[in-house]
């Protein structure tokens, strides 16, 4: 995109509002979608705590135990129990995209229930990756 | 210099045909994802409850590096791409050259070490 803060003779180009709570009323199709972009950003902490892991599994010794360490601290299984919410919550909602990209369920109620089936299901995939692994 | 506007100039000269090209990147890499992260947390969640020994030789399984290694490389585009597309949309001028500098560099590390580690274990059995 064309930088245009070096023209004052122009009007600078607007920036994506942040609307949702100021001047939108917060709903759940607005509000799953702000959350992909969240959670799929978010998601590079817990890739780069997943990687230094197994970095760390290449060097061995005491350098794997300190990072294993820190992995399976408290705050390491926060990270990464909440990184695995996120990567199931922007995997239902990538596949929504795709849905909605093909010019499907666009209408009002079935939007609505993707928004829901979007939580629901993230919590779900979150429930059952702890049973199966 | 002519007055004008950007719209007015463009109009009747037909589509530049790459404007859709992020748009096109994140859904064909979104597809190939949507395959291989199952496995991918799948195969890290195992492997992090495992011992040591146990962890590196399930990740030395071809059908565990290869898909990882894909999920990594794969991913890390997917997520350069979206993060850079995040910072144009919230930041402007010598900010968003930095920031986007920083995700781009940042994402390819990731790729360069997850593939190192991957490639490693495999070898070094």
């Amino acid at each position: 995109m064309a930088d245009t803060t070096k023209h004052p003779d122009r009007h600078p180009r607007p920036l994506s509002p942040f609307m949702l709570g100021t001047y939108y009323r917060l709903q759940l199709t607005s509000f799953t979608s702000i959350l992909t972009r969240i959670t799929g950003n978010g998601l590079i902490v817990g890739t780069i705590l997943i990687v230094w892991w197994m970095f760390a599994m290449t060097q061995g010794g005491a350098y794997y135990d300190l990072v294993n360490g820190i992995v399976h601290s408290w705050p390491g299984e926060v990270v990464l129990t909440l990184s695995l919410w996120a990567v199931w919550y922007h995997y239902l909602a990538g596949l929504r995209h795709l849905w909605f990209d093909a010019g499907r369920g666009l209408d009002l109620p079935t939007a609505e229930m993707l928004g829901w089936g979007l939580i629901v299901g993230s919590f779900l995939l979150t429930f059952l990756t702890f049973l199966v692994i | 210099m002519r007055y004008i506007t950007d719209r007015k100039r463009a109009t009747g000269r037909g589509s530049a045909r790459s404007g859709t090209e992020h748009h096109w990147y994140m859904q064909a890499s979104a597809v190939g994802l949507a395959f291989l992260v199952p496995w991918f947390v799948y195969c890290v969640g195992r492997a992090l409850t495992l011992p040591y020994g146990d962890a590196w030789y399930l990740l030395m399984q071809p059908y565990v590096s290869i898909p990882m290694g894909l999920a990594v490389f794969v991913g890390m585009r997917h997520f350069a791409k979206g993060a850079t597309m995040m910072i144009e949309d919230y930041t402007r001028g010598t900010w968003r050259k930095a920031l986007v500098i920083a995700a781009l560099s940042l994402s390819y590390a990731v790729t360069a070490v997850g593939l190192y580690a991957l490639i490693v274990i495999t070898l070094k059995a």
